[in-house]
Formats: C-alpha cells, structure tokens, sequence
C-alpha cells in the first residue's frame, strides 16, 4: 500500500494570469467583439432573411421581461413621485409634480429600468442558452448541418432585442406615468386627464427621440453582448455560467455608459 | 448481427487527405495523417482519448482548420472553399456527434426538419413529413416523434443523431464515438445500426471509437493514430496482427479480458 509520504508538498497552486495578461485578454476581447458586430451588419441584411424565428425571437423577449417591467415600471413611477412631492412642496410647487415625473420618465428612467430589467433577464438567458449550445456541441451541429448558426442565432437575437426594448420602453413610460398618477391622484385629487395634459406639456420632439433612440441603441447592446458571451463561451457547464454572467454584468455597465454619451449629445440640442 | 458485405468501390476516393497537421499552442496533435476513404467504405479511426481522432473529423467537416496539409473532401479542398461552398458541401457530409447534439429547444420532429427546411428550398409539408417518418423508421424510433430530446435515453439520443443527419441523404457519414457511455446491447444496436446506414444510403463513413468491438462490428478498414500519425492501417486482423507494444493493448483490454 503506498503511504503518504511526510515530505509531501501541497499541489501547487495554479497562478492567475498577470496584469499584462490581464490587461492583453482585455484588448484582445474587444478586439473580437469588434470583428462580432462587423459580422452581425454583413450578416443580418443580406438574404435569406430568418423573418420567422426573429418575430419567435422577438416574443421570447417581451414575454420574458413582461411581468417584471410591468411591476417595475408601476413602482418606479410611484416611487419617485413620492419621493420628489417632499422637495417640490417646500417651494410650494405641487402642482409641478406631473411635468416633473414626465419629464424624468421619458428622458431617462423608462429607457434605463427597461434596459437594465432586459439585461438581466434577457441578456443572461441568451448568454446561458447560446453558451449551453456551444459546449453541448449543438452550434457545431447546426454549422455541419449546412446552417450558418451565427445568422441563425445572432442575428435573430440581436435583431429582437434591437425592436422589442423600445417597445418595452415606452410600455414602461406608460406604467411608469400610470403609478405616478395614481400617487398624484391619492395626495393631490388631480384627475387623470389634468394630469396626462400637464404630463406631456414639457416634453419636446426631442425628448421622445432620444428615448427611442436610447432604447434601440441599450437593446442592440443587451443583444450583441449577450450573443458574443454565449457564442464564444467554453470551459464547458462552468462557461456557461460565466457567459450569463459576463452578458449581464457587461451589459449593464455598457448601457450606464451609452446613458452618459446619449445625455450628452442630446443636450447639445435642447 | 453479422455485417452484410459492403459495396465498396476502391477505384473511388471521396476523401483524401495528404500531410495533415494540427497543433494546439505547443501541443501537436495530428503530425503528418495520410489517408484516404473510398466510395461505400467504412473506415474506423482507433485511437486513445486526446489522440486527435476527433479533431480530424472536425478538421475533414471544415469545424477546425489544419496548420499544413490538404483535405479533399468528393473532390474539394475544404481549406479553400468559400463559406457559401463550404455549406454547399456539408450537406453532403453527415455528422454525428459524441455527445448527439440535439437541439433541447426542438422536438425530435423539429430536430428532424430542421437541415431539411433550411437546406431544400420550396420543399412540402407532405414531403417534409415523409421524409422525417422514413429516417425515424430507419432508426427504429418511430414513436418518439413528439418527444422532446431530454425524455430521451442516451442510445436514443444517439439514433435520433443519425437520422438527422440521413434526412440530407449524405454521402459520406462521420461518426465521432457512437458508442461511448452506452450499455452493451446500446452499442449492439448502433453497430448494426451503422452498418444499416451504409447498406441502405450506400454511404461512405469515417467511425472515431476506441470501442474494438465497434471497430470490428462495422469497420471494413481500421487506422490505428498513434503520436499523431496512423501507425497501422488495414483490416481488423492486420491491423492487431503484431506485438506492437502501443496497439496489442488495445486489444487485450477489448478481448482478453
């Protein structure tokens, strides 16, 4: 019987990579991403078109962060409303509270929540499912099959996270509005026509642009971000968790810096 | 089942391969494979795992490309194609995977359909149907049709591999380990089952397996891959006919045991 040896070492430990590695993985990364949204434009607007399983695509989305915006969107409306009638009634300006809440819903909170919901519930279920594709070898099927799965399953996703979130944004405007009415309503006796009207008298042409445009730009990154992660995920049942993983975390903190740029040139136009 | 005589035309070859090599950063896997398959043969690749049997048939559908070297698959070289003419080829190509490779999301109708809808344009309903009823049928698993690939058992899982990829009626057909992690009689079942395929869609088929009683149920030819290269090539019995301290193993452990 072999018997442990008093001398023997710890397994040595396997050392993580250096900051050099690091800061090359870093490079390299955006690098390939760079080349995956080239690909995504070659491939997404040429023939044969996967009209089909984009509209799948498409309700898979909106089904799956429904509930959630639905609830969202209720609360952040009413929750900020509440929160904001303390500042306003010091100045005696209570009846701001309806431009004050538009205002803040259309510009920024609707697009925001709605994309900040979707990367977490979209971005890592896109992750988790093209990751578990790929170390399960079905993509690799797909591809012999005589398929080009990047455009079978990229795109498609892309495609509808890129039209479903600002769909979804402006549901969340709306039930955002629907909680802050219900707020004013039960504390100020406002009606709801008086209130619609002072709600959408300060918003501009503008402001409606940039929250669509916002929302398009936020569901293209929830979508290519939760692609890249799933379609190049490996390491086997492990990497399908860093894939959802790395899709939420990285799209979350994408779209706070989208938010940043996007305020900053629109401002430029008021 | 005892296998039936193979229709196998040696003047023919519908794939040749010259010089391949593959490294993994500084690992070399494939050093020099020489090799050639002839219309209606099967030829089972033997080897050890981390042998590089896999990697050369994802190197032969175009899923890898090799560092040198040339593979000419019915008459085209694969590293020179195209992506639309790679597609193009594939199709021609079945390829069955170790681990299946069903798509979880699909029933096994769907799974079934799926190369078919995306790959033959202007294509029925009924003909669709009919199609995806004959492979099942050639498959033995008729009644499994609106299944779902997780209420499937393994060597289930695998037939229903295979005739997803003979619903393209494939010339060439790639095995990668058919039998591994199933039962005996499973592997009983999916040895006659491949040599079922090459009667019956009179395909040619490279098995990767270190399963010998696969290798001697359906290979007409074995290749033995040893350090990266086939170190013996030829019948069943040629090929264990020596006292090759790296192939006699392989053989006790499967027979003497």
């Amino acid at each position: 019987m072999d018997t442990v040896s008093n001398n023997a070492q710890p397994p040595a430990q396997k050392k993580g990579p250096t900051f050099k590695q690091r800061l090359a993985n870093f490079f390299t990364d955006i690098y390939k991403i760079h080349l995956f949204i080239i690909q995504f434009f070659k491939e997404a607007f040429v023939p044969p078109f996967e009209f089909k399983e984009i509209v799948r695509q498409c309700y898979e989305v909106g089904v799956r962060s429904f509930t959630l915006i639905s609830v969202t969107g209720f609360i952040v409306g009413f929750i900020f409303t509440k929160q904001s009638r303390p500042s306003l009634a010091s100045f005696g300006a209570n009846s701001w509270l309806p431009s004050l809440v538009s205002i803040a819903i259309m510009r920024a909170l609707a697009p925001l929540v709605t994309a900040l919901i979707a990367s977490g519930k979209v971005g890592s279920s896109i992750g988790a499912e093209l990751g578990s594709m790929r170390v399960t070898e079905q993509i690799d099927a797909m591809e012999v099959s005589g398929t080009n799965p990047f455009k079978f399953l990229v795109c498609t996703r892309v495609l509808a996270t890129t039209l479903t979130i600002p769909i979804l944004a402006t549901y969340t405007a709306f039930i955002g509005l629907l909680g802050g009415y219900l707020n004013v309503a039960t504390n100020e006796g406002i009606s709801y026509t008086a209130f619609v009207e002072q709600f959408f008298q300060p918003l501009m042409f503008l402001d409606f642009t940039a929250s669509l445009i916002k929302s398009i730009v936020f569901g293209f990154t929830i979508g290519i971000v939760g692609c890249y992660q799933g379609y190049y995920s490996s390491d086997g049942t492990e990497g399908v968790g860093k894939a959802a993983n790395g899709a939420v975390v990285t799209a979350m903190f994408l779209v706070f810096i989208e938010e940043i740029i996007i305020v900053q040139i629109t401002s430029n136009f008021r | 089942m005892e296998k039936a005589k193979a229709l196998i035309d040696y003047d023919k070859t519908v794939i040749s391969i010259r010089g391949l090599e593959k490294s993994f950063e500084d690992f070399a896997v494939l050093r020099g494979i020489d090799l050639d398959l002839h219309q209606g043969e099967n030829l089972v690749v033997l080897g050890r795992s981390g042998s590089g049997k896999s990697v050369l048939i994802k190197l032969i559908s175009g899923l890898l490309k090799p560092d040198k070297g040339t593979i000419e698959v019915l008459g085209n070289d694969v590293c020179c194609l195209t992506e639309k003419q790679l597609r193009e080829l594939r199709i021609k190509m079945g390829f069955s995977f170790q681990s299946s490779a069903l798509y979880d999301s699909m029933t096994v109708r769907k799974n079934l359909e799926f190369p078919l809808v995306r790959n033959r344009t202007n294509i029925s309903r009924k003909e669709i149907d009919t199609a995806v009823e004959t492979v099942l049928d050639a498959v033995g698993l008729s009644q499994t049709i609106n299944q779902m690939p997780a209420e499937l058992s393994g060597g289930q899982r695998k037939r229903i591999g295979i005739a997803r990829t003979l619903i393209l009626n494939p010339e060439i057909m790639l095995y990668d380990e058919p039998t591994a992690g199933l039962d005996p009689i499973t592997c009983t079942e999916i040895n006659d089952l491949i040599n079922e395929v090459q009667q019956r869609y009179h395909t040619s088929s490279i098995i990767i397996t270190h399963d010998l009683t696969c290798a001697k149920t359906t290979g007409d030819r074995i290749a033995m891959l040893i350090d990266g290269k086939f170190q013996r090539v030829g019948t069943f019995e040629e090929v264990f006919d020596t006292n090759d301290k790296r192939v006699k193993p392989f053989f006790d452990y499967n027979f003497t045991q």
